[in-house]
């Protein structure tokens, strides 16, 4: 591991002016991990342990307000978020062990990095190493040709195929949560789908922060009336793994009819993948497997496999049909 | 044999914890940190990893005159570049440690530098739960966390739970449930379990399951380590 400075941040305006080519670390689940293998070299650490931004609040207008600094547990087995946004809570629950969600913060979860072999190997993206464009733009891909079972089927390009392994990402991402950052230049609101970057022709840029920025927030809106919304991950063993396929559904039935829909998936996209294709095939439509179904069909279609994850595409499809069921049972 | 080691190197020599007291029928165990002060006394591990360190296999008690160093060899008061100080609150006592390197994990301080190696290093990536302690009464993976991080947290390892002749329950029902059979696994199991007391966990036994799946077992002593975690919840 490479060695860095060490800054314990008081408050928010001190943490902002020592991230000068440094990074921020609050639970350090991704960011230790990936500074052991070198892939990760700061040359300052702020660590942000102690900054005010660790609770959940309701909002004026019914949505929730969490700090970036909320523990995933916390978050997970809040009695709000279970009550309200159940699908949150659900997929929190399915990640990582309980040991790494005690650490794992909510802006660490947004921040957290691919489980691509590559990407991970200590010398890739170096001359002599493994290609990875997300290391060192332009030095090619090891992962096209190489071991990619789990890497992702929609929102590739040329340049990398890596999977984003959140779980809490997807949730957010079917609940359209607001994360607020702050920054030198002032506060800022970022949509989460605008949050998370497709790889294109830059994939070594993965979300909308400028350098230097804090995340402070993220909210989530007013709870939809009537809904229920569910988590299904499927992945080689039951816990303490990564997803192959997983998907977030938010939905609401009135007499037989889908009223409101939001899908998401993961294990399956290069960013948290919210599915507009899905939604499309299920507003109005009978809750019934047909539906289902074709709102599958729809949300894979445009799906580019690879050598080892071919089985994902079909994979994916029950994923979210099951999925479905369960949300307008 | 000591004293004619490169002095760059005497930071690597053990350090040789006190004996406790024991009872007829009780193995030593390195259960407290030594200080600075003590000198001559050593154990099997500090044995061999002072073997390691001299490169010698063979020769008339290497050892018998270790000097036992907690400080990394900086002979000036300036801190080494780069280093930090941190005060860290173990099981109820305080180690000020100096010319701690900022990369050292919470771990690795722990076991080398503390001494307590009760925790256990299995994967060093927060992949396989050895190395779990409890930070302010919360389990966590001590091998992702800098030990800079952990001024005025209290940290709780294996030693602090329990001792031999005064078992924390958990302890005491993976022996009863034989909750082991390497026991390298083991103080991260127990640290888990004990944790998950304090956690909202469903009653059911793949609740349980589900709660201590972030420790893996290659021995597969799963199920007793199950029978030993539902006792002690069922009393508690």
């Amino acid at each position: 591991m490479e060695t860095f400075n060490y800054v314990k941040a008081p408050n928010i305006d001190k943490a902002l002016a020592a991230a000068q080519q440094a990074k921020f670390i609050a639970g350090g689940t991704t960011l230790v991990d990936l500074m052991k293998l070198t892939v990760e070299t700061p040359r300052t650490l702020v660590d942000i342990n102690l900054l005010p931004l660790d609770k959940i609040d309701k909002l004026p207008d019914g949505g929730l307000r969490i700090g970036a600094m909320v523990r995933n547990s916390d978050l997970a087995w809040n009695a709000d978020v279970q009550k309200s946004y159940a699908v949150l809570s659900e997929a929190l629950l399915s990640g990582a062990s309980p040991q790494l969600r005690n650490m794992a913060t909510t802006g660490g979860n947004l921040m957290q990095r691919t489980r691509c072999v590559y990407f991970r190997e200590p010398s890739a993206g170096t001359p002599g190493g493994y290609g990875c464009n997300k290391r060192t733009p332009g030095s090619g891909c090891a992962a096209m040709d190489g071991y990619n079972r789990m890497h992702a089927i929609l929102g590739t390009s040329d340049h990398c195929i890596a999977t984003h392994p959140s779980d809490m990402c997807v949730a957010m991402a079917a609940l359209e949560a607001v994360i607020h950052v702050e920054g030198t230049k002032g506060k800022r609101t970022i949509a989460f789908a605008d949050f998370h970057k497709l790889p294109g022709d830059t994939p070594h840029i993965e979300n909308a922060l400028e350098p230097g920025e804090l995340i402070t927030y993220v909210d989530l809106p007013k709870p939809v009336e009537g809904v229920t919304s569910t988590y299904l991950k499927l992945r080689d063993r039951a816990s303490y793994e990564f997803a192959l396929a997983s998907a977030a559904v938010v939905a609401r039935v009135e007499g037989g009819h889908i009223r409101y829909i939001r899908v998401a998936m993961g294990g399956v996209g290069t960013k948290p993948w919210r599915s507009h294709e899905a939604e499309a095939a299920l507003m109005g439509k009978p809750a019934n497997p047909a539906t289902f179904k074709a709102a599958a069909e729809a949300a894979l279609a445009q799906a580019k496999p690879h050598k080892e994850n071919a089985f994902k595409v079909e994979l994916a499809r029950r994923c979210l049909v099951r999925s479905l069921k369960t949300a307008t049972a | 044999m000591a004293d004619s080691i490169n002095p760059h190197l005497k930071h690597l020599l053990p350090r040789s914890p006190e004996k406790p007291t024991l009872a007829p029928d009780q193995q030593s165990v390195d259960l407290e940190p030594l200080t600075q002060e003590k000198k001559g006394s050593f154990s099997r591990r500090s044995f061999l990893s002072g073997l390691s360190a001299t490169g010698l296999l063979a020769g008339a008690a290497p050892l018998a005159a270790a000097a036992p160093l907690i400080e990394p060899a900086v002979q000036n008061d300036a801190d080494a570049a780069g280093s930090v100080t941190v005060t860290l609150r173990i099981n109820g006592k305080d180690y000020t440690l100096k010319n701690l390197d900022p990369r050292a994990t919470l771990l690795d301080t722990l076991r080398e530098r503390v001494q307590l190696t009760g925790t256990k290093k299995g994967c060093d990536h927060g992949q396989c739960g050895a190395c779990t302690v409890h930070v302010n009464g919360r389990r966590v993976n001590s091998c992702l966390s800098f030990a800079v991080m952990h001024e005025g947290d209290e940290v709780t390892t294996i030693e602090g739970l329990g001792q031999p002749g005064n078992l924390h329950a958990m302890q005491a029902a993976f022996v009863e449930h034989d909750g082991y059979q390497c026991g390298y696994c083991t103080s991260g199991q127990i640290m888990s379990a004990v944790a998950l007391l304090k956690e909202p966990i469903g009653p059911s036994d793949d609740e349980v399951k589900q709660a201590m799946s972030g420790n893996i077992c290659r021995c597969g002593a799963y199920t007793n380590i199950l029978s030993a975690v539902k006792q002690v919840r069922s009393r508690a």
